[in-house]
């Protein structure tokens, strides 16, 4: 009788020891899967980069940042799309960077808890949700057609803008939110306004982090085509807009934001599109140098962020 | 004495007045800022809708939700916005057939299993993956991916669904792995702890406890990808072939919502034109499902958060 029980006790140390070991099997193996996901990631983001610099490599020198686009692809550059680029993202930055950390500001220091800045609110979180390409259809009624400014550097520059802003003005209130009620205190204690408050304390601590937002703003700027493409930019384009510089006084003229322009996502997109071969290698150099800045851009971000999580203890 | 002291405060009360006076200025310039939000969504919504009420006048919305051809640029013109949803559909099915396993799986390990060492580095590389445009995405699905798929399957055509799909899974892994992950690390420790004292395993405790009390925050990233993939653009405008087809089939090629427009914005658009109003009607149907599902996600996350 009693052997009988500790045969059955064993085998039911069996049974939980073997029950123990399966799921040690499976937490084993999950963690092989996940180690597989992610490096799989990781290799395919490797691959992406890699093709591109390897099937544009043959146009890799300064005969293709200095030619105009050309019918024959031996002969074609992106002079005129990476000026544009530039360009644009020179009205991007002027437009959304001021206009989002004010509103980032105004959203965290000002605003009363009250159903207006709810309505703020909620409009910034939905307007990073809403797809690139329908900034493109406002730009192009309103910007294009209602204001009357055509296909233009200006009209890109403000479509991109529009884009970038819920970007910036989501990191500045992340950057604000960050800083300690007794920092602002402290300021207030002294007799500071609410301004002086923000402008030399909370700005100065949170600068760190409205960066970030903006590095990550112009980068995504910088890759973004379909808005572009939607107001109606050029995908050929052989000439420069007017220099914003001049040599003589005032020396800077605003010509330019008139003129028409090519951007480097169209010129890649335009490129892909052909049917020769000769064409998809300028495409993926083209490719290359777009990935190459977006992903310096935002290393950069990501490694900005890191040093302030590290650098600031309150 | 009594008259000295009075320009005194006089003065102070001078500079008081034009500091409250530029303070004020100030907080009206910032709100100004504030309002530029709510001046872009009234914007996007008056220019889809007014664009769009010229078109409806011409096409009955009747045709326009039933009718299974699109062909405004033939001379036989067709507006049923079927086959642009079918396209749209096809290549949001696809990505989240990619992107829900893997992205799942990233999330549950980041959370659950990886040390902070690993995190600190697999956390970046994701981030470099959300910042690589889209347009470079297309490249890598037309010029690598459907070449790799047709090695497998050689029927296969250069511009498909399939392709585009699957690339375009692979761009919102990112997205659902850090807001699921986030949801994941928001479960109190004290909770695993109590599955760990039971004797379960880390993947117990992350099947068993940590996803049930994340869900909502899971699933709410489901549904930011299902979002992600719908409004997504240059992905299968370059590789999908931008030809309107009525079909659920991957293997065939088709446009989506999104791809139509492009492709109608790269050709001449007569402004006023019906072809050109009818990117607006896309553009407003587009808006719509976007917003739909938006709110879908918001209700999700309201109805099934957790309180710890």
């Amino acid at each position: 009788m009693i052997k009988q029980k500790k045969a059955s006790n064993l085998k039911d140390l069996n049974v939980i020891r073997k029950m123990i070991s399966n799921h040690k099997k499976y937490d084993f193996m999950f963690a092989g899967l996940g180690t597989i996901v992610i490096a799989s990631l990781t290799i395919t983001l490797l691959v992406l980069f890699l093709d591109l610099v390897i099937d544009g490599y043959p146009k890799f020198n300064l005969d293709f940042l200095s030619n105009f686009p050309s019918r024959r692809a031996a002969r074609a550059g992106i002079l005129s799309a990476w000026v544009g680029s530039s360009l644009v993202l020179l009205v991007t930055f002027f437009v959304a960077v001021p206009l989002g950390v004010a509103s980032g500001i105004y959203l965290e220091e000002y605003a009363k808890k009250n159903w207006f800045s709810d309505l703020i609110e909620i409009n910034v979180s939905n307007l990073a949700g809403v797809p690139s390409i329908i900034y493109g259809l406002l730009a192009l009624g309103l910007f294009v057609y209602s204001f009357g400014l055509g296909q233009s550097i200006l009209t890109a520059g403000l479509t991109l803008a529009l884009l970038m802003l819920p970007i910036v003005i989501v990191s500045t209130r992340e950057a604000i939110r960050a800083i300690p009620v007794h920092i602002r205190e402290a300021a207030y204690a002294v007799g500071a306004t609410k301004w002086q408050v923000c402008h030399n304390h909370v700005i100065q601590y949170a600068y760190g982090g409205i960066l970030t937002g903006i590095i990550i703003g112009m980068a995504r700027a910088i890759g973004e085509t379909a808005p572009v493409i939607t107001i109606g930019a050029l995908t050929f384009i052989a000439f420069l807009p007017p220099s914003p510089v001049g040599l003589e006084p005032p020396f800077i003229n605003f010509d330019w934001l008139d003129a028409g322009f090519s951007v480097l996502p169209i010129q890649m997109f335009n490129w892909i599109s052909r049917p020769q071969h000769a064409f998809h290698i300028n495409a993926a150099a083209t490719g290359a140098i777009i990935i190459i800045l977006t992903l310096l851009m935002n290393g950069l971000a990501i490694k900005l962020r890191y040093n302030i999580r590290k650098k600031i203890k309150w | 004495m009594g008259s000295e002291n009075n320009l005194i405060i006089s003065s102070r009360l001078a500079k008081n007045y034009k500091r409250n006076l530029i303070e004020r200025m100030i907080e009206f310039g910032l709100l100004c800022s504030g309002i530029v939000a709510i001046f872009i969504t009234l914007a996007i919504i008056y220019v889809l809708v007014s664009e769009a009420i010229p078109f409806f006048q011409h096409v009955s919305m009747k045709d326009f939700l039933t009718d299974t051809v699109w062909t405004p640029n033939y001379s036989i013109k067709h507006y049923g916005i079927l086959p642009l949803i079918s396209g749209t559909l096809t290549t949001t099915g696809i990505a989240l057939i990619v992107a829900v396993p893997l992205g799942t799986i990233t999330a549950i390990y980041l959370s659950e299993f990886a040390s902070h060492k690993v995190r600190e580095v697999i956390k970046p590389i994701l981030e470099l993956l959300v910042g690589v445009p889209t347009v470079v995405f297309g490249y890598f699905a037309l010029m690598l991916v459907t070449p790799m798929l047709q090695k497998i399957y050689p029927d296969l055509t250069t511009f498909n669904m399939l392709g585009p799909g699957i690339v375009m899974g692979i761009m919102i892994v990112p997205y659902i792995a850090s807001v699921a992950e986030d949801s994941m690390r928001a479960v109190p420790m004290a909770i695993r702890e109590g599955a760990y004292a039971m004797g379960a395993t880390r993947f117990q405790t992350a099947i068993k406890v940590v996803t049930p009390a994340a869900i909502s925050g899971i699933v709410a990233a489901y549904i930011l990808a299902i979002s992600r993939a719908v409004g997504e653009t240059m992905i299968v405008a370059i590789a999908a072939g931008q030809q309107p087809n009525f079909t659920f089939n991957p293997v065939e090629s088709a446009a989506t919502i999104t791809s139509y427009i492009v492709s109608v914005a790269l050709g001449d658009l007569e402004h006023g034109g019906i072809g050109y109003q009818s990117i607006f009607a896309a553009g407003l149907t587009l808006l719509i499902m976007t917003l739909l599902i938006n709110i879908l996600g918001h209700m999700v996350r309201k109805k099934y958060a957790e309180r710890y």
